[in-house]
């Protein structure tokens, strides 16, 4: 078993592209349901935006990439409005209950051949990301840094980008959350009656923290669709949703730190146990005692076991995550 | 001991003013500041509410008392917006709230609480406070971008905050969660919280529920606080020695309707109050009449 190279992809996780796009996805579902308490079980739909937004300029539009901002903004907008009139007026579950409707609802338009002239159907959209190739400084052949930290010149491209976003973004929430927006907000979470009474305008704001969480979500899928250079339907499934929301969770739900350590941690246990599986199948079934326990082609089925076991592990003895404030989790219960 | 306690300017003007008024339900006072006007409300076949005529009287506290399921809840929340009625009128200071919706009402200067104390668990208690304050900028998301739009604002509203949770005996727990404090302190934060908004009438659901003895006395003198700093207060209650202790006026309702109206000497001698409460008349409506 080469304990080495676990602990080098491992740490690589914790830094890739992946937990940058995962960190994204969890700081505007942190503004939507960490601190709003609107349960927003369809980020990826948010994000499914942000990617179609920029595979339409080239696909349907036919303008540059740049333009792909303004265009995922206004289909983030409108989807934020078409989930948030009907559902924002009523109780938290109903959100959920559309949201995740929602989320399905794009991915099939998307991927539907009625509507292939526009998104591409079930094969998505390639080539639109010349622009942003083009700006990179670094050379796109070469390898940069060392090991562990070895990335091609476009990956290392991706990445910075994407966690200088995280970077911007976190500090933008984190002045929200500070300011008197984020206390409507938050007391929002506790209690819409209460905040009604005092004058404020529930309704709007829970919308603009949908929208706000929403934009957030959209640069999420944007930065992933450039780093695969791609836009694919599938891609922006319901799993995608509940990873970033799990990874939240992780992290410690209503904490700037939580949202973003969360998803690097996530990432980190992901391809940790991953590794650790095949390292421990490549050359035979592991076994005790002759007691097949399991082989290669189980490693992926197991290894979501074994995360979803240290979910339910983290929610027993550390239901607050690994930032969440453990006095705030007790005022729950009165 | 009640003929003793000093009165002030205010609450013996709105004692004067209501002197003169009679003691029948529905009556017209002289400087109404609320007024309602054939307010109903059905809950599927029930009637909750079915209010033909009410006045407050300005600069007053007036209770507003009545057996379980009187509909007195009902009532504060259509006039607050938080319910619409199936028809009826009702105006503050002269202007129509039929369709102005809850948020709006506290910024016109009508404020309420709630019977199941709403204190916002998780935020601290100067936060609840700083809450309660209106037209803030920073309240706005790009405002709250950009401290330097907001800080001098929020510097004044802390101090106005500090100021009510010194008044309200609550500046020891400034900095704690809202959660963490007693039942009693909650109903004390969530009284403090509504006067951040500036009204001119404050509507109190049972604000004694579950409170002790001995806050429940400070609690009297807040209230009485509020009417003598030029503020209407309307409460609902069941303590009736606290009812008699501190209001101006109470309007009785039984069955959704308002039975009976006056001072609190008169409504404790009046015959159809003490029947709505002890049920003399069981199984027959309350409205028919000691005659029926």
């Amino acid at each position: 078993m080469d304990i080495i190279k676990i602990l080098e992809n491992t740490v690589a996780a914790f830094f890739g592209i992946d937990a940058a796009y995962f960190a994204l996805a969890a700081i505007g579902l942190n503004i939507q349901f960490g601190y709003t308490g609107l349960l927003n079980f369809g980020q990826s739909a948010f994000m499914a935006c942000g990617a179609y937004g920029l595979g339409m300029t080239s696909q349907y539009f036919g303008v540059g990439m740049w333009w792909g901002i303004l265009i995922a903004l206004a289909l983030v907008i409108i989807l934020g409005l078409l989930v948030g009139i009907p559902t924002l007026r009523l109780r938290a579950d109903y959100l959920a209950i559309v949201t995740i409707a929602t989320a399905e609802i794009v991915r099939l338009v998307v991927r539907s051949v009625r509507f292939k002239q526009y998104f591409g159907g079930s094969d998505g959209i390639n080539s639109f990301s010349t622009s942003f190739r083009n700006l990179s400084p670094f050379d796109p052949g070469a390898q940069y840094g060392i090991r562990p930290f070895q990335y091609s010149g476009y990956s290392l491209w991706t990445m910075i980008v994407g966690w200088t976003l995280v970077a911007f973004f976190s500090f933008l929430v984190y002045m929200l959350m500070k300011s008197p927006w984020g206390r409507v907000v938050k007391a929002i979470r506790e209690d819409e009656d209460a905040v009604r009474s005092l004058g404020k305008n529930v309704y709007s704001y829970k919308m603009q923290s949908l929208i706000i969480g929403g934009v957030v979500g959209m640069f999420s899928g944007m930065i992933f669709a450039l780093d695969r250079g791609s836009v694919q339907p599938d891609n922006y499934s319901r799993d995608v949703t509940f990873y970033v929301l799990t990874a939240l969770v992780l992290g410690g739900v209503a904490k700037v730190r939580g949202s973003v350590i969360g998803p690097m941690m996530f990432w980190g246990l992901y391809v940790f146990s991953d590794n650790f599986l095949r390292e421990l199948t490549k050359d035979r079934p592991f076994e005790i005692f002759g007691f097949g326990i399991i082989q290669k082609a189980q490693v992926g089925p197991v290894n979501y076991m074994l995360i979803g076991l240290g979910l339910m592990l983290l929610m027993t003895f550390r239901p607050q995550g690994v930032f969440g404030s453990k006095e705030e989790m007790a005022l729950d219960g009165r | 001991m009640d003929a003793e306690r000093s009165y002030s300017e205010l609450a013996v003007r709105a004692r004067a003013a209501l002197a003169s008024v009679q003691a029948s339900p529905g009556v017209a006072k002289p400087d109404p500041i609320l007024h309602a006007e054939k307010v109903k409300r059905n809950f599927g076949g029930v009637t909750a509410v079915d209010v033909d005529h009410l006045e407050i009287q300005r600069g007053s506290i007036t209770a507003l008392i009545g057996p379980n399921g009187a509909g007195k809840t009902t009532l504060f929340n259509l006039l607050t917006g938080f319910d619409a009625p199936d028809n009826g009128e009702w105006m503050f200071d002269g202007k129509s709230l039929k369709k102005v919706v809850a948020h709006k009402t506290a910024s016109l200067g009508m404020v309420r609480t709630f019977q199941l104390t709403k204190s916002l668990t998780k935020l601290s208690v100067i936060e609840n406070m700083k809450l309660g304050a209106t037209h803030q900028a920073g309240e706005k998301w790009w405002n709250g971008l950009l401290p330097f739009r907001y800080r001098k604002q929020e510097a004044i509203i802390e101090r106005r905050a500090d100021e009510l949770l010194k008044r309200f005996k609550l500046d020891h727990m400034r900095d704690q969660y809202a959660g963490t404090l007693s039942g009693g302190q909650r109903k004390l934060l969530e009284m403090a919280r509504a006067l951040m908004t500036n009204p001119r009438l404050v509507m109190l659901d049972e604000p004694m529920a579950g409170v002790n003895p001995a806050l429940k006395q400070s609690l009297n003198e807040h209230i009485r606080g509020l009417r003598d700093d030029g503020m209407t207060v309307l409460f609902v209650e069941h303590d009736m020695d606290m009812v008699h202790d501190i209001s101006d006026w109470v309007v009785v309702m039984a069955e959704g309707k308002i039975i009976a109206e006056g001072t609190p000497d008169q409504i404790s001698a009046n015959p159809a109050v003490i029947e709505a409460y002890l049920g003399s008349h069981q199984g027959k409506s309350l409205l028919e009449g000691e005659g029926a």
